[in-house]
């Protein structure tokens, strides 16, 4: 670790200017001279690791009286950025009428890590890559642009397949996010000129050839919420991982259906495990809609979602794997009891 | 009585709690880099980032600028050190390369600098501004890799003599009705103890004292000594609790002297803790292995022929090796057996110890082949044990002291429930999981070693127990505890246990499931050296050593019937008589068949275990049985094992808790071993990837739902006082090949290499 001044935010304004205030220095984001802390779970281990080498840190936390609220509504939920993982998994709405956020939640990391996590600094988790996390490999076009990649010829079981570049095979390890790309959720930004909204499909960049650059979200931008349309009850997150708790997924897949009278309305597929980026998988969620369900059709819909994948020597065997996590995780939520 | 302290059964001591159970629960345990130093220096080291070549120069400005630094050490200006031969070639050494010795390097993180700072923080940071050029050479990693070279064991490793044979293997096998032929492999492993590889030196004038967690501090401090050049006596190790340690304590690492060398230049104690990653390369590891079986059996399932070829991995200077096959050719009976193990040699740290060392790799090809055999001759697998089971070991002809694996093959099938089992592959199943059961035997040798030991008695019970053993974690203090208040029948209360220790008699290594063995005989044998002091003093002229031996206790009831004719000792008289406030015995105990120089050997650090397979009429091995219950997911192919159940023998059980809760971990990291642990190596680099506790998978709570540890009665006088058998590194043998085992039942499909992963299965 490097020394680094420590400062504590006790409103949203004082931290995006804290954030901003040295933003010629702070490109790209990941290797900004100032970095937010919220849990602290992942920026303190990449801090030990030597792989983030911040000179200050705007503690977040005190933001949590106005930003950590759950409110869900008739027409959709909002979720405060600095929400804990563990509180927004054990809310009661969330559970019946957003199944996949509870489950993407409760299947992450260890209980311990839930209770100090928090959403915001979920989805900004940073790769689990090996050889990024490891300073003593010089080549990772992410740590050090230009340099190569490490993981391309090496150990690339925990490797993506879908999303990848030349550059960078790097997966992008979360859960939760699979959920908030799969409901169309929001995200919203507070930045020194204010607020703005996206939507969180355009927060993450796929890593082409600036794998550094990692999401849209600019230095002296933080995120504040996060928000749903409608309610999703017939939605789930299944995880297939080497452990049964306290592990990344080699492939998940985050489904949400609206299913009227046997027929598929509206379908939402995203996968994780596997892909650099949190992925949608669009073309497939097309092929369900307006469809009755048969496990023809889960496969034909599979397929599509792994279309592009790419393998490569150690990690070839999560298309295979994720096709059948997805063909589950459909087959699960056609047959999901929902309560209305 | 509770499921953590089960009932004694015969032959069982009580399930009493630990003895440092709230020293440790509350913290108050003191482990090696817990001690307080007088105004310490701060050591963190930097390794090396490739496996092979040489350091060209080093570039440390921007390190030396870091406030705080006081020195950096490197080859060019690092303490010189003596070199210690390999513990197997009679030094003391788990590596004979020297880190900082010289420019070059040897494997993947070497130690190539050591940053000293005034605070932990300061001499981390510069070490992350280190800057090295290398030149690099393209490293052999493993096994297939070219530039490795391969040689027989026999020859080169000291302590692997022979190549078991027995009859005429090549002939019984191209006679025999029934035939397999099967490779098998394991992986590297590594042991991460929770506590990490510390050390800590400090000097007073001549005199050195180190705080290390050690499984041998008398090999270590006789081992420092050597490389600093300084008599062993100057040298005082300490570690009253270690923080696990599996083999990686075992012997000598090359950080201690270096550590030691800069505190005296400094003359300033050095406090050193390295970080998890680091520990993947500055110690030990279990080299990956690769088998291949051949067995022969008639059709009624007896073995007619046995082989067992194994390859094992370590490092260009050492040839360390397990060879297992002197356990893999003894377990059944056949009389025509043959075996070869040989060393690959490759760009890598060497190997050394990890709990059950030959057993783990060489059984689990074994017990995976016997599960081949009987699908062959469509057998039930525990039959085909029944039918091989022997008293006498096949290749000397010798008779087992005792053997329980077929009572503990029945009482845990009872207990699990095998009888549900439908023979057939992939014909069992509970919604989305295939179900599969298997099992397999699990062995360990039973080995004993020289020990001393000193014990207080005072006029009022206290007793104080003095004994350079090792509590690892297992229950040492508990069971020498147990030993001293049953044999002076003082209450256990009464007694105070000092271990951890070089300046106390010494013990042997804590390893190769030896200390309860040999630590407990020591005990015992010198508070029989106070009882008959005390005897002698109220009672002159009789035949008092037998009344010694048989009455239990000295203001206890006489066990025996010839005892019991006298009253118990009167304690307060005894010491009248003696007219002194304290008896105080050392002693020192060797293993029956132990060689003439053992008690110069103990001292200096040389531990000489005696037994398994390598007593002189005889043969002595624990035995167990190993059942489990493994799910595969239809459609992810995730593995899991909800239920585990071991049965054991293991001569006296001196605290069904404390073996229980050994047995049980071994279980869980059996299946550890089976399904989730495994360092990977860059094959390119020969670099460990995953070498952090996030990657390096091991089970969680929710991966060992269900592990259930049955105890035996077993009464065994033929191998040591005690009358134990080592049970530490047991119950993690047989669980490899149990739960490959088990696979096969679920899906069909049989995996012959570890750890099995999801990938591995094909539905
Ligand atoms: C051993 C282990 C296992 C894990 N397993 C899983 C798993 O199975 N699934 C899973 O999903 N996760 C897993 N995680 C990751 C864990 O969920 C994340 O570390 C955690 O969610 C991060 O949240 P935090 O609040 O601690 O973030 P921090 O560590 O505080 O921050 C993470 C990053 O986000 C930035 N940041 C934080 N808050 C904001 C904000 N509001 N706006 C903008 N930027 C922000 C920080 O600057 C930092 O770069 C695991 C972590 C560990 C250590």
């Amino acid at each position: 670790m490097r020394p680094f001044s420590y400062q504590r935010a006790t409103d949203p304004d004082m931290a995006v200017q804290a954030l901003g205030a040295a933003t010629a220095a702070n490109n790209p984001l990941t290797q900004a001279a100032a970095q937010p802390l919220a849990g602290g779970t992942t920026l303190i281990d990449l801090m030990k690791l030597d792989v983030m080498r911040p000179a200050a840190l705007v503690d977040i936390s005190p933001l949590a009286s106005g930003w950590s609220a759950i409110e869900s509504k008739a027409d959709g939920l909002r979720l405060g950025a600095l929400a804990k993982m563990s509180d927004v998994a054990a809310h009661a709405e969330i559970q019946r009428n957003y199944p996949v956020i509870a489950n993407s939640l409760n299947l992450a990391a260890s209980a311990q890590l839930r209770n100090m996590a928090t959403l915001g600094g979920n989805v900004m988790q940073r790769t689990r890559c090996s050889y990024f996390r490891d300073v003593s490999y010089e080549n990772c076009n992410k740590r050090s642009p230009g340099s190569g990649c490490a993981a391309m010829d090496g150990v690339n079981r925990m490797h993506a397949v879908l999303g990848t570049s030349d550059q960078c095979i790097a997966a992008y390890p979360g859960d939760f996010a699979q959920a908030l790309i799969a409901l169309d959720a929001m995200v919203e930004i507070t930045g020194r000129s204010g607020m703005r909204t996206m939507p969180f499909a355009d927060l993450h960049k796929a890593p082409g050839k600036t794998p550094d650059i990692e999401t849209t979200l600019q230095p002296g931008e933080l995120i504040s919420a996060f928000s749903i349309p409608g309610r999703w009850p017939r939605s789930l997150y299944l995880k297939a991982r080497d452990r049964q708790s306290y592990e990344f997924a080699l492939s998940s897949a985050a489904v949400a259906l609206d299913v009227q009278d046997g027929t598929i309305r509206d379908a939402r597929v995203a996968l994780g495990g596997v892909a650099t980026v949190p992925w949608r998988a669009r073309e497939a969620e097309m092929l369900l809609k307006g469809q009755k369900f048969d496990d023809g059709l889960a496969q034909r819909v599979a397929d599509a979602a792994f279309a592009d994948a790419k393998g490569r020597q150690h990690n070839s065997f999560k298309i295979a794997l994720g096709k059948r996590v997805v063909a589950r995780a459909l087959q699960q939520a056609v047959t999901m009891e929902v309560r209305s | 009585m509770t499921a953590a302290a089960p009932e004694p059964k015969a032959n069982m001591g009580h399930p009493v709690p630990r003895y440092d159970a709230a020293a440790k629960v509350t913290g108050r345990a003191t482990y090696a880099s817990d001690m307080p130093l007088d105004n310490p220096a701060y050591a963190f080291l930097v390794t090396s980032a490739i496996a092979k070549g040489r350091i060209d120069g080093f570039g440390l400005d921007d390190a030396k600028a870091v406030r705080g630094v006081i020195d950096i050490v490197t080859h060019e200006n690092a303490p010189k050190l003596k070199e210690s031969k390999l513990f197997s070639n009679g030094g003391y050494a788990g590596t004979t390369i020297q880190p900082l010795k010289s420019a070059d390097i040897a494997h993947d993180g070497q130690i190539i600098a050591v940053v000293i700072a005034e605070t932990y923080e300061a001499a981390r940071e510069a070490a992350n501004r280190v800057k090295v050029s290398y030149t690099a050479v393209e490293p052999s990693s493993s096994f297939d890799s070219p530039g490795t070279t391969t040689a027989a064991a026999k020859g080169q490793n000291a302590q692997f003599k022979e190549d078991p044979e027995a009859g005429d293997f090549a002939k019984a096998f191209d006679q025999a009705e029934v035939k397999l032929t099967a490779s098998y492999a394991t992986p590297t492993q590594h042991h991460n103890p929770m506590e990490l590889f510390t050390t800590s030196c400090a000097w007073m004038g001549d005199n050195l004292v180190i705080y290390e967690g050690s499984q041998y501090v008398y090999g270590l401090k006789n081992g420092v000594a050597e490389q600093l050049g300084i008599d062993a006596d100057k040298v005082r190790v300490v570690n009253p609790y270690v923080g696990g340690g599996f083999g990686s304590r075992g012997s000598m690492t090359p950080r201690t002297a270096i550590i030691a060398g800069i505190a005296k230049r400094l003359n300033r104690p050095i406090k050193l803790v390295p970080t998890r990653d680091q520990g993947f390369t500055i110690a030990t590891y279990r080299a990956e292995t690769r088998h291949e079986i051949r067995l022969g059996a008639g059709r009624d399932g007896k073995l007619m022929a046995l082989r067992h070829e194994g390859a094992e991995v370590s490092s260009r200077p050492d040839a360390y090796c397990v060879g297992g096959t002197k356990t893999t050719t003894r377990l059944y009976a056949c009389p025509n057996v043959s075996s070869l193990v040989s060393i690959v040699r490759a760009d890598r740290n060497t190997p050394g110890f990890m709990r059950s060392p030959p057993e783990v790799p060489y059984l689990f090809a074994l017990e995976s082949a016997m599960d081949e055999l009987a699908v062959k001759l469509n057998m039930d697998p525990v039959e085909l044990r029944r039918i091989n089971d022997t008293t006498v070991e096949p290749i000397g002809g010798k008779p087992y002291t005792s053997r329980s694996l077929m009572a503990c093959f029945d009482e845990a099938a009872k207990t699990f429930g095998w009888s549900q089992r439908s023979p057939q592959p992939k014909s069992m199943s509970d919604g989305d999981w295939l179900v599969g059961y298997g099992c397999a035997a699990t062995c360990y040798p039973t080995q004993m070693a020289p020990s001393a030991a000193r014990v207080r008695l005072q006029r009022d019970g206290r007793t104080r127990v003095e004994i350079a053993g090792h509590e690892i974690g297992t229950g040492a203090y508990t069971v020498i505890a147990q030993t001293a208040s049953e044999r002076l029948g003082v209450p256990l209360e009464k007694v105070a246990v000092f271990m951890g220790d070089s300046d106390l008699p010494p013990a042997p290594v804590a390893g190769g499931s030896n200390s309860t063995a040999s630590t407990c005989s020591a005990v015992m044998m010198v508070c029989d050296q106070i009882r008959q002091r005390l005897f002698k003093a109220v009672m002159p002229g009789d035949s008092l050593a037998d009344k010694a031996k048989e009455t239990v206790g000295i203001s206890q009831t006489p066990s025996t019937q010839a005892a019991k004719s006298d009253r118990p000792l009167d304690i307060e008289k005894a010491f009248d008589a003696l007219g002194v406030g304290v008896v105080e015995e050392y002693g020192e105990w060797k293993p029956e068949g132990a060689p003439l120089d053992s008690f110069k050997a103990m001292h200096s650090g040389h531990a000489r275990l005696i037994g398994g397979p390598e007593m002189k009429d005889k043969i002595a091995y624990a035995f167990g049985a190993e059942f489990v219950e493994v799910r595969v997911n239809r459609f992810t192919h995730e593995i899991r094992c909800p239920r585990l159940v071991g049965a054991f023998a293991a001569g006296r059980i001196m605290n069904p808790r404390t073996a229980r809760s050994q047995l049980m971990g071994g279980l869980i990291w059996g299946m550890s071993s089976a399904l989730l642990e495994a360092t990977e190596i860059d094959e390119r680099n020969a670099r460990y990837v995953n070498d952090n506790l996030a990657d390096y998978l091991v089970p969680v709570n929710a991966d060992v739902p269900n592990v259930e540890v049955i105890l035996l009665s077993e009464q065994d006088e033929q191998i040591n006082p005690a009358g134990v058998k080592g049970l530490g590194e047991l119950a993690n043998v047989g669980t490899n090949a149990a739960i490959c085992n088990a696979i096969y039942h679920a899906t069909g499909q049989r995996i012959r290499k570890l750890p099995v992963r999801l990938e591995n299965i094909e539905v």
